[in-house]
This record gives structure tokens, sequence and C-alpha cells, in this order.
């Protein structure tokens, strides 16, 4: 790429500007909306004829909204965790050790991987009724962590095979045993992989509906993707279409902070698994 | 002293020989072979418990008659959910509609995503910008996604609908897939072209530059060099964008709730269980799922030879 025509500069400028344009107008729209007073919504302009502060006010002042909003952030936190530490441990083996089963282990987080939810929320359903997980913290958390698993094993053996075996090695040569060579060593050399595979669980977590609207009935587990189809208007005749979109771009806040900040490490996890294998 | 030093030395080897060995596992293979079982076994067992018991009990369950409006009712029928789901025209026209959608939403990410790995690859300014943006449609909450889209869409609401004659698409199967798909494509273009791009970037430059010495044109150096090299990447970004596709639900949920004929497989199930309260067909339509979903995997895997699964997973 040495010299740069004008024409060329204005065909990638163009690009660029048209996948910028396409990824974020939905997005706006979402933004415009939220901001826009009962009457203003039945215009479609994109500028809001009245502005008002009015949505945020009304969901951030309603249990209806800020008790889904904890279950999420809590539900999503503690699945997250307990998926990537599961996680290290299992890929810690795959990449390191030598044992019999290892291809068992990956096809079967393959499948996992691969499974049409659907088919498991019926017997999961019975059998959380019958324990008395249903519409719990537990009954989303649970679930939640068995398919972060999958996508955890997979990007975090990518990343610990990375990682360079002679400094175990020197480890256990200094007398740790392979468990303090594991925590010692090996765990601080992967908290970049484990930090990127806990975004990509907990963007999960955030994202999953289906799990959420079957496995509660009441905000006592419902997280905010479920919780926002219950809003209601400011009468009978209205419909809450500016709460909708206040609550829409709340749940949208954490993950453009994530996107901005993180943004290499999303990349690069998303495409571990895909390239190395 | 001097009798006992050659035995110091000579001790580490067998040691190590036998490590080395298959069948005589030495004490040191033995405890590494047992801290790998120590360490996978939380993460196995909240995954059997989690999805292979399940999937057991759902079999069990669609072989009884079980609606949860009746209980008392309960009784081990065979196959009769089976064949109460496939002789139902809802069964065969959500599994036509998810097909649909799966195939149409699935190529024209596939071109999309190439376009914005090309992008991605190759533009000259404002990767870093380009590349956080297309990021928010991935990680955006679909639910989110799919209001801003039902909304869209709304007549005399929408600035999609004003666009086009303040029409109501949502109201209308074909047009109302056609949305369907529209929102798809949106939110999955970015993960595809993140997937292709990886692939991209290991198609090496001097080949290009060879080939565009020898005279080729770009469409050329794309269909037989770079398209060529990316087939495993491809294959693997379609496998799991085609069998995350079939199970779609939260952006039809969302946008027509699966009516006038757009529900997919994954709403007819959701429908029977929590409209229906049929825990038996429910079941059934959830093993018939599973049973598709599995097709789809083996037709890929032989279909295509070179994406063995291994190689990637899938996410959402």
């Amino acid at each position: 790429m040495a010299a740069i025509t004008p024409r060329q500069r204005t065909g990638w400028l163009t690009a660029n500007f048209v996948v910028i344009a396409l990824a974020l107008i939905p997005v706006l729209w979402l933004v415009s909306l939220s901001f826009k007073t009962p009457t203003a919504v039945l215009d479609p302009s994109f500028i809001p004829s009245q502005w008002t502060w009015g949505n945020y006010h009304g969901i951030l002042t309603s249990s209806q909204f800020l008790r889904p909003l904890l279950n999420s952030i809590g539900i999503g936190i503690i699945a997250t965790v307990i998926a990537v530490v599961l996680a290290s441990m299992a890929a810690y083996a795959i990449a390191r050790l030598q044992f019999p089963g290892k291809s068992v282990l990956i096809g079967m987080a393959l499948l996992i991987a691969m499974f049409p939810l659907i088919a498991l929320v019926t017997p999961l359903f019975t059998i959380e009724r019958a324990l008395g997980l249903f519409n719990t913290w537990p009954g989303l958390i649970i679930p939640y962590v068995a398919f972060g698993l999958p996508l955890g094993i997979y990007t975090l053996s990518a990343f610990f095979r990375e990682i360079p075996w002679e400094l175990e090695k020197a480890a256990k040569m200094d007398g740790a045993t392979p468990f303090q060579a594991f925590i010692r060593v090996i765990a601080p050399l992967a908290a970049p992989g484990m930090v990127t595979t806990g975004i990509l669980v907990f963007l999960a977590c955030w994202n999953d509906f289906l799990l959420a609207i079957s496995f509660t009935s009441t905000i006592a587990a419902r997280t905010a993707p479920a919780a926002m189809q219950y809003f209601s208007g400011g009468s009978v005749f209205t419909v809450p279409t500016g709460p909708i979109s206040a609550a829409a771009v709340v749940i949208t806040i954490p993950i453009i902070i994530f996107v901005l900040f993180f943004q290499r490490r999303i990349v690069a996890g998303l495409t571990s698994g895909a390239v190395k294998g | 002293m001097s009798t006992t030093t050659p035995a110091v030395t000579t001790k580490p080897t067998p040691a190590h020989a036998a490590r080395k060995a298959k069948p005589q596992l030495s004490e040191g293979a033995r405890a590494e072979r047992r801290l790998g079982f120590l360490l996978i076994a939380p993460a196995v067992i909240v995954m059997i418990a989690v999805t292979a018991y399940p999937v057991v009990y759902a079999v069990f369950l669609s072989l009884e008659r079980y609606n949860l409006a009746l209980p008392q009712d309960t009784k081990f029928i065979g196959f009769a959910n089976y064949g109460a789901v496939l002789s139902s025209p809802f069964w065969w026209q959500a599994l036509w509609v998810t097909l649909i959608i799966t195939v149409f939403s699935v190529s024209i990410t596939l071109v999309l995503g190439m376009l914005l790995a090309m992008v991605l690859h190759r533009t000259l300014f404002a990767r870093g910008t380009v590349r956080t943006t297309s990021l928010i449609p991935y990680g955006i909450v679909t639910v989110a996604a799919a209001y801003s889209w039902q909304y869209a869409w709304t007549p005399s609401q929408g600035y999609l609908s004003a666009a086009f004659n303040n029409s109501a698409p949502l109201t209308s199967q074909v047009q109302a897939i056609i949305v369907i798909i529209i929102a798809e494509i949106w939110k999955t273009t970015p993960f595809m072209g993140l997937l292709l791009l990886a692939g991209l970037s290991l198609v090496p430059e001097d080949l290009q530059k060879a080939a565009k010495v020898d005279g080729a044109t770009g469409w050329q150096r794309f269909t037989k060099i770079t398209l060529p090299l990316m087939k495993p990447a491809i294959l693997v970004a379609l496998l799991f964008r085609t069998l995350d596709s079939f199970r779609i639900f939260d952006n039809i949920y969302i946008l027509t709730g699966g009516s006038n004929g757009t529900g997919s497989v994954s709403i007819l199930g959701y429908d029977n269980l929590f409209s229906a309260l049929n825990l038996g067909i429910g079941s059934a339509i959830s093993i018939l799922i599973f049973i598709c979903v599995a097709i789809i995997a083996v037709i890929f895997i032989k279909g295509f030879g070179t994406a063995a699964p291994g190689t990637a997973l899938g996410k959402r």
C-alpha cells in the first residue's frame, strides 16, 4: 500500500461510513425514541420534536425495571465468575495435562455449544419446578454456567496453549506441586484470557431471553430483557414505546462500554477458538 | 562416596523412561491423570446435569401424555406425540419458516460478512473505529435491537415504515419474515465478519502480489486464491451461523410473536409449553428440533469434510 490515490481514499471512506451508519442507525433510533414524549413518539422523524427525560425517570424509579436490572447484573456476574473458574480448570487440563477422555470432553462442549436451547426448556422447566429452582436466581445461574462453559473451555484452552510450558516446569523444579504451578504461575499469565472469556460469557448471559422468560414468573428473578415486555404506558391508551426504548438503551450501555474498552480482547476471544482450533 | 554417586545420577533415568512408556504409568503420570480428571470434573458435572440429563428426561416426557392443566391424566402413550406433531400443519409451517429464515439470513450474512471482513482488513483509515462500531450489533441485546426494528416498522411512527409509504410489514407473513431476516442479518453480520477476517488474515500477502504480477484481476484473485484458502474459516462460520439461526427465537418473539404464520420451530415449542401447557407435545417438538440440528451438523461435516468439529465453537 504505497501511494493512496484520491479515488481509493474516497472509496474507503465511503465503505467505512456505510459500515458505521448501518451498525449505528437502529441503535440511534432507540436513543431517539427514548427521549421522545408520548406525543412525539407518533412522529417518525429521527430528531424528537419534543424532548423529555421522563422515560428514563419513569423506568429508573420503577421496581418493574430496577429489580430486573439488578437481577440481570447479579445473575450475569455470578454465572460468569463460576463459568470462568470451572472453564479455566478444564481448559488448563486440556491444554497441559495428559489424560484419557480429552476428545470426549471437547466433543461434549461442542455439542452443547450447538444445542438448540428450546430443546432444553421443556425438561428444565419441569425439573426446576420440582426442585424449587423455578423463578429463583440459581434457576437461571445454573443453566447460564452450563452454556457459558463450552464457550469458556474453547476460548481459554486456545489462550492457555500460548502460555510458555517452561515456566510451569521451572516452578515444578523449584518444588511447586502441579496445583501450585497452576495458581502461582499459570493463572496470572492466563488472566487476560480469563478476562476476555468473562466478557464473552457475561455478554451471552446479559443477552439471553429464552431462558429468562421461561424460568421466571415475577420480578424476583426476571432479568431486564425479559421484563421489558411487561412495561405499561402512562395510561391504558398509551403504548409503552418510550419506557421500553429507554430500558433498551440502559441495557445497551454496558455493551458499548465493554466494546469501547475491550474491543481487541473481544475480537481475539471470538476468533481464537475458530482459527487456532 | 564414590559408589553412591553413580546411583544418584542414574536414578532419574528409569523414572523418566517409565513416564514415556505407555502401559505402565509412573507415579507422576498417574498424578497428572488424577489432576486432569479433578480439574474437568466440575465443568463436566454441570454440563451433564443441565444438558444430558434433561435431554434424556425430554425423551421420556415426549412419550407421555402430559398436560400441566390435566396432570391426573398423565400416561405413557408411546410415539403418539410425535405422530401428532408430524401430522400437524403447524409443525411443517414452523419448520419451513425456520428453514427459509436460516437459508436467507445465513447466505446474505455470509456475503455481507465477507464484505465487512474486506473493509476491516483493507481499509486505510479509522480501522479501529470501524471495528469498534461493528461490534455493537454483535453485543447488543437481541431483544433491544428487536424493539428498535419493531418500532421502526410501526406505521406512522417508524422511520422505515415512513420511508416505505407508511407500510405495516409486520402484519403480513412474507413481509414480516423479510423484516425478521433483516433483523437477523444486522445482528449477526459482525460476528461472521470477524470470523472471516481472522481467516482472511491467514491468506499470505505474497500470494496475492504474485498473482497480481501474473496479471490476475481482483475478482480472479478473490475467487482463485482468497476463497480457497479461506474455505475452513468460511465453513466453520457457516456451520455455527446455520445452527444458531435455526434456533431463532428472540427476534420473532418481539417482532411478531409468531402471529400470521411467522413462528419458528422454537416459537412453536415455547407456545406448546407456556400457552398450551402441554409438556408431552412440547418435549416431542424439542426432540424433533434436536434431530433437525443434528442432521444439519452431519450434512455440514460430511458434505464439506474439512470443517471437522473441534476447530471452533459457536458464539452467540
